[in-house]
Parts: C-alpha cells; structure tokens; sequence
C-alpha cells in the first residue's frame, strides 16, 4: 500500500466517522466538530489521492485551501446558530418534538 | 387574424371578460355588474348568431394555438358545437336574469357572477373544442369554475355536496385524461374529424381502442351522471338554483352527454365504433341510467332531488340516441341535449321560484301551490308533461325519433325503455301536479318571503325566464320542422357524421 | 453578461449589508430587476445563436473558470429570477420596518442569488461544490433569519444535512479528481465514457447522494419541513421555490452529462432516483393531506412535488424527459412561490397559523385565496396551467416508453395533491365563525402572490418558448 492510499483509506474512515457524528451524536458541539472531522477526511482524500505519482499536484491543494475557508465559515455560522440556540432555550441540543 | 378565426375566440370573450371584470367590482355596484352580466349574455348571443349564419352558409371557424410542440390549442364552430353553443348561449341569458333576481340582496354576488360566467366560458370552450386536449383543458375548467358555485352558501352542507362533486370529476377528470394521452400518444394528434380519426389506426390496435374507449366514456360519463358515475348529482342540489339549473342544462351534465357524442361521433367514428363493438355496452349503461334514475326520483321528496334524479335519467336519454346506430337515433339523441335542457331548466326556475316566493322544498309542501302560484305552476306543468314525452311538447319529439331510432337500429329492447321511463315520469310528475293544482292551499306556507301582488305571484325576474323556456317547450314541440328548430338542425348534423350511408328522413 | 448574474446579486448584497436594510430593501429590488432583465437577454441570445461561453477574467479551463449557458441552465436562471423579483417586493410589504430580520434578509437573498447563478453557470465540478456551500449557508441563515428558538433549531437542522450532502458531494468530488486528474464536466464525459473504474462508481453515488439530500427527495426529506414551514413566508417561498431544484438540477447535469455512460451500462439505476420520487410523491402528500399547520401542509407538498422531478429519469433516453423535468420545475417554482406568499398573507391577516384557522377567509381575502387556487391547480395538474403541461408530457414520455407505472404514479399524485389543496379552499369557503377579524394586509401582499400564481397557470397556455428554449445546447 503505498503512502497517498493510505491517507486516502484514512481519509475516508474519517469521514465516514465524521458523517455518524453529524447524524448520530447529540450534542451541537460535538456535532459540529464531527462535521470538521468530516471535512478534514474529505481534504486528505483529495490530497492523498492526486500524490500517487510522488509529484504534488497543486490543484488540489488550491480546492483544500478553499475548502478550508468553507469549513470555516460554515463553523462559524454553526457555533453562531448554536449559541443563539442556547440563549433562546438554555439547551445544546435539538430536540426531538418539535419536527412535526 | 381573420375574421372567421376571430369569431370563435370573440364568442370566448365575450363571457371571460365580463366574469373577469365582474370579479374586481365591489358588492355594492349592482348596477354595473348587471349591465356587464347581461351585456356580454347578448353579445354572445349575436356573435352565436353570426355563427350560425355562417355555418349554414358553409363557412368553417376555427383557430388553434401551439401550446408545445405538437400539442396544439384549437377550435372549431361547427354544426354539432353550435347545437351546444347556442343552447347554452340562449339558456345562460335566462339563467343570468334569474340569477339576478334570485341572488337579490344576497352576499357574495360579485364572486359569484364571476365564476358563474366563467362556467360560461368553460362550456364554450368544450363546444368549440377541436381536439381532445382542448376539450379536456375546458373540461377541467368547468370542474374548477363549478365548485365556488356549489359551495356558494358556505355552509357545511353545501361544503360536503361540493367536495362529493370533485371527488366525482376529479378522477373522472384524471381517468379522461389517461384515455386522452394515450390516443394522443398512439394517434399523434386528438383532433375531432367527420367519421372519426381512430380508424386510421389499423385492426392492430383495436383492443387499445377499446381500452381507451372505456377510459373516455368513464371519464365524460362522470359529468353525464351515468350509472353508477351520477352520486354527485343529488349531492349538488345544495346550491342555490340558478346554480341547479347551470349543473343540469346549461354546462354540466350537457358537458358529459356532449363529450360522449364528440367522442363516438368524431374520435372514433359511428360507423368504426359499431364495428369495434361499443356501442352496445354503452346503450345497455344508458339504459340502466334511465331505468334507475327515473326509479329513484320516486322515492324523493325533496323537490330539487327528485329533479336530479329525473335528470340523471334523461341525460342518458341522449346517449342511448347516440348508440342507437342510424342517423335517426343519432338525430333523437343530440335534438335532447337541447330539448332536455329547455325543460330542465324550467324545471329548475320553477322549483326555485317555490323555494324563494313559498319556502316549499319538498313535494309534500306543494299542496295549493298552484292556486297561489299559477304562471309558475303553469311554467312546471309544462316542462313535467314535456319531461314525460306527452304530445306536443319538445320531449314528445325526442322520445318519438329515439323510438324509431330503435327500431331502425334493430334494438327493440331499448323501446320498452323507453317506455318504462316514460311511465315512471308519469309516476314521480303527475303527484306533483295533482297536488299543486287539485289540492287546497294550506293555512300557512312554509315560510312566504314574497307576498304577491296582483298577478306577479313573485319577483318579476324570478317569473320572467320559466315562462320563456316554457312557452319554448312548447315551440320546440309545435314547430319542430320548421326550418330554424333545434330539430332541423340536428338533421344537419346527423347528414354529416353518416358518410357511408345515404338518409332518407322518413318521419 | 453571465458574470454580471453572478457580480450584480453580490454587489447589491454587500451594500445593502453596510447601508441598513431600509436603503437596502430599493438597491435589492433594483438589482434584482436588473437580473431578471439580464436573464432574459441570456436565454433570448442563446435561443438565437446556441449555448454561450465565458472564460472569467480571460483565463481559460484549467487555470480559469468558465461559464457556459446552455438551454438547461438559462432556463434555471429564468426560473430563479423570475420568482426572486416577486418575492423581493412581497418581503417588503411583508417584513415590518423595525423588523430585525430585516437587517440580514436582503443582503442574504443577495447572496443566495448569487450562489444560485453561479451555480448554473458553473461547469467544473469544484466551483460547483462552492457554489453549493455559498448557496446553503445563505439558506440557512435565511431561515434563522426569524430568530425564534424554532426558526435556530430548524435551520441548525438544515445546516447539518446541507453540510453533510455537500460534504459528500466533495468526497465524490475528490475521488474522481484522483482517478481523472480534472473536474471539468465537459471533459469527464468522454473520461467516463472510455474507463470507469468502481471508484468512479463511489464517487458518482456519493455525489449524488449528497445532492438527493440537499433536495430533501424522500427518504432524506427529514430536514425541509421544519426549515421551510418554520422560516418566514418569503423565506420559505424562495427556498421551496427555487433552491431545493439548484441541488435537483445538479443531479440532472450529472446524469445526463459525465455520468450518462454509467447509466448506460447498469440500466436499471436509473430506476432508483424514481423509486425514490415515488415515495416521495404518496409520502408527502400523505403527510400534507395530515398536516395540521398550513405552512407545514405546504412544506409537504413540496416533498411531494419534487418527487415528480426525479420521475423523468428512466424516461431521459428520449429528449422530450428533460423538457417535462424543467416545466416542472417552473410550474413547482412559480406554484409554490405564490402558495406560500399567499399562505403568509393569510397567517398574518387571520393570526391563525392552523388549516382549521381558515373559516371565511374566501369572502375577505378573495384575492390571496384565489392566488392559493391558482397555484393549487398547477400543484395538482389541472388544465390550463404549467403543472398540466408537464403532467401531459409526462404520461406521454411513460406510455410511449411503456413505463405505465410512472403514468400512474402521476396521475395518482395529482389526485393526491387535489386532496390537501382542496382541504385547504373548503375550509376557506366555509362561513366566518362570528367574531372572528382580519387585519388589513397590504394589497403588495395579496397581488404579488397572485401575479406568481397567475404565471403558474398562464404558462400554461404557451409553453413553446420555454421548450424551444430547453432544448439549446
């Protein structure tokens, strides 16, 4: 196994980890820790996957980059969504009745 | 655009822009609402007019759209649409001066004008249709324009008989629909021609034409009330009559019987229909339809259900001529559509105007009816006679070339159908008569909103249209070979759908 | 003329941000109109001299990005703007002028757009991806835009399914960058067509996967009725509207472009995203047909109706499928923008957030019911209106195909949607219970509402522009 496919192979258990989180766990911080998880396995794929030749290709890094900024991003609105949540209701977690 | 594809399209018009002005006026502008109401009514009717000097003289009207490709929007006005045309166009007058005066004072008015000439414009467009796609488009319509007038009171009641009403059309419409995209698909085109388009089709697919056939004939047949498609009807007499009257002569019912005749006569042909063998099926539903619509208006003494009944069985009257194969059958079946539509809808007025003047709902109120309301009762007296065939009136006309139409169609059963409806009519009419005229008038009316004067038992508005289509009735009846009767024309007609075999009117 | 799609809704967005919402509110509608217009120059000048193409900046595929308008996508961009400008106006009667919501709302809808052009316009599969997370923060945001505990939860929810769909969109993203060393959809195409390794494979299904999720197509429809029927009415009609059909109609350039070999060899895959679309269409009118809140009964209709969506796929092999797919679209977009507008002018005239609420509202508001009927009629598929015609081509592609089921399927759910739509107009026509009032609402409100819904059903009566204009490429 050479050394791009087993990042690649790490890659994808991380998201496959990240994804059980998102869906799985409770707790909006953890949830939305999960989803870096999640993205951090993507961005790995995408880099491990483009080295099987020993060259760096940059291209992917550039879409890391951007993905990164992203991820960012969308975590910042999460934890911004969280803490208003938690203003409004004094809980971190969704609650189950209130989907119809 | 020229002249003569503007005339049909001018005919559309002149009641979708009324009802869509009609909509924007507030309650309070009574009179503006009745000029435009009865304004474009008589511009209908000259346009129509037009249209029929036209057609006599030879002239085609049409015009289509392209609304996908290959999918076009078209319309004709051509001797079987003007019969419908010029039925509804007279008959939406008379049921508009009705309106008027029966909706006097009442809430709702503007929405309800609106829609009511909207329905107008649905059963144009059903007239004019040149294919099946058009005729389905304001087929749909007229469901749609229809329900805001049965729910008109908005009371739980008339909710329940308008959501019956569009269960019933609603997959009737959905039925149609499959039948309609399915000869589109196989035909490529739905166009209505002289003998029928199916036949072009090859003996290969006449086990899908027959399919298709059942499709379509479920689908209009939900409109024409035919047993066991005809649960709404009776559901529907919640609403307010001239509402009744629009259902049962004008659009509704008339809209089924006339798909069912554009259907056997043009899509798939009289003759091609014959062979494919479905024209006897249909005539033993008509027959059952009339059997057991007439049998149950017995039973009814709700006044207005009683009448439903009757027209469950009499619609179905016009198509048991359609399947009776000859083109005297033929000319009994479609000169119905008009005359079932003339008596029904005096029929209608009538039983409305006890309703308004008297309070009587039912049959057991109308003891001494008569005495107090004599023009009205007149008015019934005739369309009831005409309804059960008896001589010189316009049912007597119909129900004489349908029974020859039987005979020559070598379909002696459908004669003692005939009969036994007739005689039930009899049964369920003659009562009502008997206690209007022979029975004295009781203490006190069920509630009397309108106290006569002099020889206006009632509103004038209200008295005005029965005595019309009464006194029509009569004509249709008396002077059914003059020239310009609804039976010279069915004759017309019935000369262009035959292409193979030469006619000699012999009765 | 492209880039300007892209540029205008960023650039009104960011000054509408630092100058406040009441000066906002104009610059939004003026660029929004602007659009609309532009939109319609694009697809006029692709109808008449074929799909266009614009290098950003002068810089070519690879190093640049390009833009290319084909029929399909002018056609999304029509849609979009056509349902955008409406809603603009709408919102602005709608939201009060100290509202908070406001501050974020238009600079929100600014971006939102500009995810949504870029995202048509976009031809790589990268830029894609970031067009989709551009798109679905906006949304987010827009539906905590409320700022009610129920608006944050529900949009949390939102957030995570829209950041695991594109997060799985990008795996796939990555493993075919890996197999093929481009993401360029023009050139995967033939990439595909020649090798496709199971990797490949993977990749497709996570894509698509990922996209299925952010177009809420049952079973992963778990997310869109909180967020929809608990955001604000302009929200809610533009998300239902236009942005879960971004995400469909990303499924559709997929399938039909690099992975239409796939579909070739294992021919019965195109039979899922129609399961799929199947149980879309009974579940979510079912749950319409229950639903309790008027909005949420909408929200469930739009379950429903983007089932229909993913009907056309075993019908692609013939050209008329992806034409059906997009009247759909339009009669859906334009139907539900008004519906929901309408149902927004109802809540807030009536107070009343439930169906049972609804008593008498057709003698006081006739002309928002009237647009509520109006776009039912094209949700149902009754002639004439946008949703008939893409009913009628559809039972027309599934007979000619001898697919009868999917004929059926859409006959079915038309009957299906006549049954929650008229729920809703038969408790409207009932009398009002004495006692009950009505606020005034704006006549914005009431006739922006109409002239969508009017849209809905007069496209109905000519849809050869729109076909002529899908079938470009």
């Amino acid at each position: 196994m050479t050394g791009g496919l087993l990042f690649a192979s790490v890659g994808v258990i991380l998201f496959a980890m990240g994804v059980a989180g998102v869906l799985l766990l409770g707790h909006l911080l953890r949830r939305i820790l999960a989803f870096n998880i999640m993205g951090s396995g993507t961005f790995l794929v995408l880099v491990a996957l483009a080295q099987r030749n020993g060259i760096a290709d940059p291209v992917p890094q550039a879409m890391v980059l951007t993905g990164i900024v992203v991820a960012v991003a969308a975590t910042a609105l999460a934890l911004a969504l969280a803490r208003r949540l938690y203003v409004l209701t004094g809980k971190l977690e969704l609650s189950q009745d209130d989907e119809e | 655009m020229t002249f003569n594809e503007l005339l049909p399209l001018a005919v559309l018009a002149s009641s979708l822009i009324p009802g869509l002005l009609i909509f924007t006026l507030p309650e309070s502008w009574v009179g503006l609402r009745t000029t435009l109401n009865l304004s474009g009514a008589l511009v209908k009717l000259a346009l129509v007019l037009l249209l029929i000097v036209g057609v006599q003289a030879g002239e085609s009207y049409g015009v289509h759209f392209a609304v996908l490709p290959g999918l076009n929007l078209s319309f004709k006005a051509d001797a079987l649409g003007l019969l419908f045309i010029t039925l509804s166009a007279v008959l939406w007058l008379f049921t508009t001066l009705y309106a008027i005066g029966y909706l006097e004072g009442a809430p709702r008015r503007s929405r309800f004008f609106g829609f009511f000439s909207l329905c107008v414009t649905a059963t144009m467009g059903i007239a004019m249709a040149a294919n099946l796609f058009t005729f389905f488009v304001f087929y749909e319509l007229l469901t749609l324009a229809t329900f805001p007038l049965v729910v008109h009171r908005g009371t739980e009641a008339s909710i329940r008989g308008g959501m019956t009403y569009l269960a019933y059309t609603l997959i009737g419409g959905a039925v149609l629909l499959t039948g309609i995209v399915w000869l589109h698909h196989l035909l490529g085109h739905t166009d209505f021609a002289h003998a029928g388009i199916a036949v072009a089709l090859g003996s290969a697919y006449d086990g899908q034409l027959q399919i298709i056939f059942l499709l379509l004939m479920i689908g209009v047949g939900v409109k024409a009330a035919i047993v066991p498609l005809h649960g709404w009807l009776p559901q529907a007499m919640v609403a307010p009559a001239p509402v009744s009257a629009l259902l049962h002569a004008v659009a509704v019912v008339k809209a089924g019987a006339f798909g069912i005749v554009r259907i056997v006569y043009e899509v798939y042909g009289i003759e091609f229909a014959q062979s494919l063998d479905l024209l006897l099926p249909l005539a033993i539903f008509a027959a059952v339809t009339i059997v057991w619509g007439s049998f149950r208006a017995l039973f009814q003494d709700d006044l207005k259900k009683r009448l439903a009944y009757s027209t469950v069985s009499q619609v179905s009257y016009i198509v048991l001529g359609v399947t009776l194969f000859g083109p005297i059958g033929t000319v009994g079946g479609l000169v119905h559509l008009v005359h079932q539509g003339i008596m029904k809808i005096t029929l209608f007025f009538c039983a409305g105007n006890y309703a308004e003047t008297l309070g009587i709902h039912k049959v057991s109120e109308m003891n001494g009816a008569g005495r107090r309301m004599p023009l009205t009762s007149i008015a019934f007296t005739i369309g009831a006679l005409g309804m059960i065939g008896v001589p010189l009136t316009a049912g007597a006309v119909s129900k004489a070339w349908l029974i020859d139409g039987a005979s020559a169609a070598g379909m002696d059963w459908a004669i003692w159908v005939l009969w036994t409806s007739s005689l039930l009519n009899a049964a369920y009419f003659l009562p009502i008569l008997w206690r209007a005229w022979f029975k004295p008038i009781p203490k006190a009316w069920p509630a009397e909103h309108i106290v006569a004067r002099g020889w206006r038992e009632t509103a004038w508005l209200l008295l005005l249209p029965p005595m019309i289509t009464a006194v029509m009735t009569l004509a249709t009846g008396i002077f059914s070979n003059n020239q310009i009767s609804p039976l010279s024309w069915v004759k017309l007609i019935a000369e262009r759908e035959y292409i193979h075999e030469s006619i000699i009117w012999t009765p | 003329m492209m880039v300007w799609l892209i540029l205008l809704p960023l650039l009104w967005a960011s000054l509408a941000f630092m100058l406040g919402p009441s000066r906002g509110v104009w610059l939004s509608i003026v660029g929004l109109a602007a659009q609309l217009w532009l939109a319609f120059a694009l697809a006029a000048e692709i109808v008449g001299s074929g799909a266009a193409m614009h290098a950003v900046g002068g810089w070519g595929a690879p190093l640049g990005i390009d833009l290319v308008a084909d029929g399909l996508s002018a056609a999304m961009l029509l849609l979009t703007q056509c349902i955008a400008l409406p809603l603009a106006v709408y919102a602005h009667a709608y939201f009060k002028r100290d509202d908070p919501a406001t501050t974020y709302f238009w600079p929100l809808v600014g971006f939102l757009l500009a995810g949504l052009n870029a995202l048509f316009l976009s031809t790589d599969l990268f830029n894609i991806y970031v067009t989709l997370e551009l798109l679905g923060l906006a949304a987010v945001g827009l539906v905590a835009a409320g700022g009610g505990a129920q608006q944050i939860a529900a949009a949390l929810r939102y957030l995570f399914a829209t950041l695991v769909g594109s997060g799985a969109y990008l795996l796939g993203v990555a493993l075919i960058y890996g197999t093929y060393g481009t993401v360029s959809t023009v050139t995967l195409v033939s990439l595909i067509g020649a090798d496709a390794p199971d990797l490949v494979w993977i990749a497709g299904g996570l894509m698509v996967l990922g996209l299925m999720l952010k177009t809420a197509l049952f079973p992963f429809h778990f997310w869109l009725p909180p967020a929809h029927g608990g955001a604000p009415a302009p929200v809610s009609a533009l998300l239902s509207a236009v942005v879960v059909k971004a995400s469909f109609y990303l499924v559709l350039r997929l399938w039909i472009g690099p992975f239409s070999s796939l579909t070739v060899v294992a021919s019965l895959v195109v039979w899922f995203p129609a399961l799929l679309g199947t149980l879309a269409v009974f579940w979510g009118s079912y749950q319409a047909i229950r639903a309790e809140r008027l909005k949420m009964l909408i929200a469930y209709s739009t379950v429903a109706q983007l089932g229909y969506l993913f009907l056309i796929f075993p019908l692609l092999a013939s050209a008329g499928a992806l034409q059906a797919g997009i009247m759909q679209a339009f009669a859906h977009g334009l139907a539900k923008a008004a519906m929901f507008a309408a149902a927004g002018t109802l809540i807030k005239a009536t107070g009343q957030e439930m169906v049972a609420g609804l008593a008498g509202v057709a003698e006081r508001l006739p002309v928002t019911l009237f647009a509520f009927g109006l776009a039912g009629i094209t949700l149902m598929g009754l002639p004439p209106s946008a949703g008939f015609l893409a009913k009628w081509q559809l039972i027309e592609l599934a007979l000619s195909q001898q697919h009868w089921v999917i004929a059926f399927v859409v006959l079915v759910g038309g009957l299906l949607a006549a049954v929650y739509v008229f729920r809703v107009l038969r408790q409207a026509f009932l009398l009002a219970p004495a006692g009950s009032v009505v606020t005034p609402v704006p006549r914005t409100l009431e006739w922006t509402a109409f002239g969508l819904a009017a849209a809905s059903v007069l496209l109905g009566l000519r849809g050869v522009e729109l076909m002529q204009l899908v079938g470009v490429t």
